[in-house]
């Protein structure tokens, strides 16, 4: 592009033209066309002119959770109905100052919270590999989106998984930074301690470069990293081919819910990674079963205080039919919140409340604690820890929706590292008979993303990948 | 611990939820699942363990009281649902 060879005015015509082709899939809940047009041409005349940003002619979506300015933003919830963002998420202004166009943005399982993006009030998303088949969630919109060739990467946010378990159903790659890494400024809080903005790519370059932008200090959220942010994009090559000691668990690839052409993979790239040169070891983590308890226990009892401000007052939508104060904001937000929201806010509200808080928030913020030490031991002696994604690939549309325990059974292997808050990263590395694709995850050490990338930027010579991207 | 009608009806209130009749039955075996689900964590031994608050390890940092985003009154209105230009609306909360 930057030869002259293809404009971004022509490229954003040409993903255009394939979203308004894919409308069937519902990844977008809105298309910036006219102004993505427009910004186009604003980055063809940079380019000309030779002042253009690292990040000139990258058509990005971004999952309708991250507020940019005078744009919609509705985390897919009907609450918010109508309402316009009034200032830029941080890490979406970094990336618009390096010149990257917004396409438009993403559906997602409202607030965030599901695995499926069924939970939108804009309807299902569906997986473009298979659309009978749901594109993972909560970031749906934003995989499909890039796995269908609708734009060159996506923005999600991930909170225990909405980034790499999405990544994995639909074959792309799901980057989820080290707590702290991204500023989490104008990102729509679901469960704070836990939130984090990630890139959803086709190659490990992609996450890189995007990584590198957005990373760093932010001054409006205390808790981002002043942490130096690292060359990711210039270190992929150097250290690529280092041999790693990589642990797997062995939990893991004994569950008795793990899909067999997973466990299969799991098997055999083990294998690729030891003639490949790298040390490869099982590792127990006796706390395997208590990821998930204690990631519900405390990401609802965050989400029920965070939505507490969606209350038909300033913002959002608000019921004709009460007359006194307490009745609007019950009338507001029964009506307009969804089934999974209002169970994730009512046993929010129940861990949270006296009489109940000891027994359940404060002993899951324990056992977090627990989780956290013995992670960290563990990277004391290996480099990267080894673990499917997800235990299958995409499910039917449907076929999880009514089941809440089955739905949170399938975060097992994600939430560990935001319980934790280290990197994580999905690849693309299997492939079911049905031509289903999945992802398999390695965690890092905190604020290691650049091992975490250079690594998966390695495998790609080293092990085989199955996955092409026919969609293209 | 087992999910009464009664407890549910407090969790409502104070989550600020209404639960309409024809939903309550599903909702409270929702409910009863989920919490069945996270009482697994009783098992944990966690004496001694203090609990995990901050997740960053960033100090802590003060700055000085001073506002940086500066939202015009207009702009702070817009998004609200009922307002009258200068304040939001709402309906009447001190009774005669």
């Amino acid at each position: 592009m930057l030869k002259g060879r293809l404009s971004c005015a022509e490229l954003v015509d040409h993903y255009l033209t394939k979203i308004e082709a894919s409308a069937s899939l519902n990844a977008f809940v809105e298309v910036f066309a006219d102004e993505a047009r427009e910004h186009a041409m604003l980055v063809d005349a940079k380019i000309q002119a030779n002042t253009h940003g690292r990040l000139a002619g990258l058509v990005l979506g971004i999952k309708d959770v991250i507020c940019y300015e005078g744009h919609g933003l509705t985390a897919s919830s009907r609450i918010l109905s109508g309402f316009e963002s009034l200032f830029t998420a941080s890490a979406l202004q970094r990336l618009l100052d390096e010149d990257a166009i917004i396409i438009g943005r993403q559906a997602c399982d409202e607030f965030a919270m599901g695995s499926t993006s069924e939970n939108s009030c804009y309807g299902p998303v569906r997986n473009p590999i298979d659309p009978e088949r749901v594109p993972g969630g909560s970031s749906g919109g934003s995989a499909a989106a890039v796995a269908a060739g609708l734009c060159h990467a996506s923005l999600g946010s991930d909170t225990g998984g909405s980034v790499r378990q999405p990544a994995s159903f639909c074959g792309v790659f799901g980057l989820k930074p080290t707590y702290g890494r991204v500023s989490r400024w104008g990102l729509i809080a679901y469960a704070s301690s836990f939130d984090q903005i990630g890139p959803i790519t086709r190659s490990t370059e992609d996450a890189a470069l995007l990584l590198e932008i957005m990373a760093g200090r932010d001054d409006r959220d205390n808790t981002s990293s002043s942490q130096p942010v690292k060359p990711y994009l210039a270190q992929l090559q150097q250290t690529e081919n280092k041999p790693r000691k990589i642990g797997y668990l062995k939990e893991a690839i004994e569950s008795p819910g793990l899909d067999p052409e997973v466990k299969r993979r799991m098997l055999g790239l083990i294998e690729e990674l030891k003639a490949a040169g790298h040390e490869v070891e099982a590792v127990q983590f006796p706390l395997l079963d208590y990821l998930v308890p204690c990631y519900y226990i405390l990401t609802t009892g965050e989400a029920s205080s965070n939505l507490s401000r969606f209350d038909g007052i300033r913002y959002g939508h608000r019921t004709d039919s009460a007359a006194e104060l307490d009745e609007l904001y019950k009338k507001s937000r029964t009506e307009a919140f969804g089934a999974e929201v209002k169970r994730r806010i009512l046993l929010g509200t129940f861990v949270l409340s006296a009489g109940y808080s000891q027994a359940y928030y404060e002993q899951a913020m324990k056992v977090r604690r627990m989780i956290r030490e013995a992670t960290a031991m563990l990277f004391e002696s290996y480099d990267l820890l080894l673990t499917p994604t997800a235990p299958s690939p995409a499910m039917k549309l449907g076929e999880v929706i009514d089941d809440p325990i089955a739905m949170f059974l399938g975060d097992i292997f994600t939430v560990h590292a935001n319980l934790a808050g280290n990197p994580a990263i999905s690849l693309p590395l299997g492939q079911t008979e049905n031509g289903l694709p999945f992802g398999i995850q390695f965690m890092g050490r905190y604020f290691e993303e650049d091992v975490l990338l250079a690594f998966a930027h390695g495998l790609e010579k080293q092990v085989n990948f199955p996955v092409n991207f026919g969609l293209m | 611990m087992k999910i009464t009608d009664e407890l549910l009806h407090k969790m409502a209130h104070l989550a600020k939820l209404e639960i309409p009749e024809n939903e309550r039955e599903a909702l409270k075996k929702d409910f009863q699942k989920m919490l069945n689900f996270v009482d697994k964590l009783q098992e944990v031994d966690t004496r001694g363990v203090e609990p995990l608050i901050h997740i960053t390890q960033e100090k802590n940092r003060l700055r000085k009281d001073e506002a940086i985003l500066k939202l015009e009154r207009e702009q702070v209105l817009k998004n609200a649902p009922d307002q009258d230009g200068q304040y939001f609306r709402v309906p009447k909360v001190v009774k005669k």
